[in-house]
């Protein structure tokens, strides 16, 4: 494909995204891309940036703690189309600088955002309706495990049954489900059309509100095409000392993993305590849409200039 | 030795695993959105040539082997183990039957081959991709017989057995393509 069919590509996905959100009068916005807070995820690590000899800031892993201080200000339904940067994400999904749609919907429910977000798939992408699967669901019919209730010597056996080469020796209950997940699920999801993947495990919660039925879920969701994941999404969890805590225990694995720990970003937690209203909200990656829209394997095909060649 | 961590590895790197020196073929970075990162990665096994796939935490390491790929010049067979020698350290190096395999049917004495020493220790040995040997017996070629496609065998001075045309006559010298053992042409003497 010439560079000027690729461009083009970009371009016509931009516009009719905003063409999506304007006939549904969700705003565009922009928030800072350099912050003085950034996640305490400990699977996500952020670029520093020296702002003098005393102080950096960061560039942004996502918008989400920008924009929800948006919405608890009042702004109402909003979108962005925006770079996000996380170090050492590299490979032929992965650019370490990244393009991100993110988008949030005051009063809805997961289900309601993975409907729009359908529809904006069928808009832009032309796929057939996508279909949903919630997660205990996934794993039965695929592995025949409860993810809920399994043990971890259970599910440790299955990945050696499996031949998947790793070493599981300090490996957690989230982490071995997300070695089943990626190494014999993954690949077969989304192949006919779209595909969701909804009420995660809690411990997978990251910031979604966690519903308590039996089993307890995470309101989260996943979307998979063509057996790749393309976006995040959840039913915002608003509650201001539960997300306090949440990050709290994030900064504890990340010093039990020796990892740097950043602080937690006080501008957000005020914005929950200030009332966030309840919504939903979604992250896609727009490099990775572009990939499947243009049938190529490698995000580097999709990138002007990839990390590599920046 | 320096350790490689996963957002090092690439192909053609040459790690230790399990005590045994691997080639890296193929890295595969894998990250669920929510949760920990895993390099999917194929390997080959520089002493058995097995190929395996292995997942890593990102950020695990692995020690570098020390290992590289010289020109040697073949000196000669002593009966159990083939000499060879640097042509620019003169420093003389000695294979067994293992690790020659299939190249000792085509070397003959003053060949240059790529021998993989791991620690100074030779690990494979490569026979030049064509050689050019010496018939040493071949049945004299029958006009017309052509149910054997058109060929017949003939023993070539190392020892080795190929497949040449019929017109091929013993004493001549001829070209064979070492990674198929099949005739080419005749060489010019």
């Amino acid at each position: 494909m010439s560079i000027r069919d690729n461009l083009q590509k970009r371009a016509d996905l931009y516009a009719k995204i905003r063409a999506f959100f304007a006939e549904r009068n969700v705003l565009e916005v922009e928030t800072p891309l350099l912050c003085q807070h950034t996640v305490t995820d400990p699977h996500i690590d952020s670029f520093a940036v020296p702002i003098n000899t005393e102080k950096n800031y960061f560039l942004q892993t996502s918008p989400e703690y920008a924009m929800k201080r948006l919405l608890a200000a009042g702004s109402g339904p909003i979108y962005q189309i925006t770079k996000s940067f996380r170090v050492g994400e590299s490979g032929h999904q992965h650019n370490p600088e990244f393009t991100m749609l993110e988008w949030y919907r005051i009063g809805f429910n997961h289900h309601d955002l993975m409907d729009e977000l359908d529809a904006l798939l069928q808009y832009t992408l032309q796929t057939k309706p996508a279909k949903k699967i919630n997660y205990r669901q996934l794993f039965l019919s695929h592995l025949n495990i409860d993810p809920f209730k399994t043990d971890i010597t259970v599910l440790k056996k299955r990945i050696r049954d499996h031949h998947i080469m790793v070493d599981t020796h300090e490996m957690n209950h989230d982490t071995a489900l997300q070695i089943l997940l990626s190494h014999l699920i993954e690949p077969k999801l989304g192949i006919q059309t779209p595909l969701f993947l909804y009420d995660f495990p809690p411990s997978q919660a990251a910031l979604s509100k966690i519903r308590q039925d039996n089993p307890a879920v995470a309101e989260r969701f996943e979307l998979y095409i063509a057996g790749s994941e393309i976006a995040n999404g959840f039913h915002e969890l608003t509650d201001a000392t539960e997300q306090q805590k949440r990050f709290e225990k994030n900064q504890l694995d990340r010093k039990h993993n020796q990892q740097a720990i950043p602080a937690i970003d006080h501008y957000f937690i005020d914005a929950l305590k200030s009332g966030l209203p309840a919504c939903a909200g979604v992250a896609i990656g727009i490099d990775r849409l572009l990939m499947k829209k243009t049938k190529t394997h490698a995000i580097q095909d999709v990138i002007s200039f990839p990390f590599d060649h920046a | 030795m320096s350790k490689f961590t996963t957002n090092e590895f690439k192909s053609g790197l040459k790690v230790m695993m399990d005590n045994d020196p691997y080639n890296i073929l193929e890295n595969e970075y894998v990250k669920p959105g929510k949760g920990q990162a895993f390099n999917r990665v194929k390997l080959r096994n520089l002493k058995t040539g097995r190929v395996i796939e292995r997942t890593f935490k990102s950020g695990d390491a692995l020690d570098g082997a020390d290992v590289v790929e010289c020109d040697m010049q073949y000196l000669y067979c002593d009966g159990e183990f083939w000499h060879f020698m640097n042509p620019s350290s003169f420093e003389q190096i000695s294979a067994s039957a293992v690790v020659m395999s299939d190249a000792k049917q085509w070397l003959k004495e003053q060949d240059t081959c790529i021998m993989t020493l791991w620690n100074g220790v030779p690990l494979t040995v490569e026979a030049p991709n064509t050689v050019t040997l010496k018939i040493t017996q071949t049945d004299p070629g029958v006009r017309g017989d052509t149910a054997t496609g058109g060929t017949k065998p003939a023993t070539l001075e190392t020892g080795a057995v190929v497949r040449v045309p019929l017109f091929i006559e013993e004493g001549e010298i001829i070209k064979v393509d070492t990674r198929k053992g099949e005739y080419l042409s005749r060489a010019k003497s």
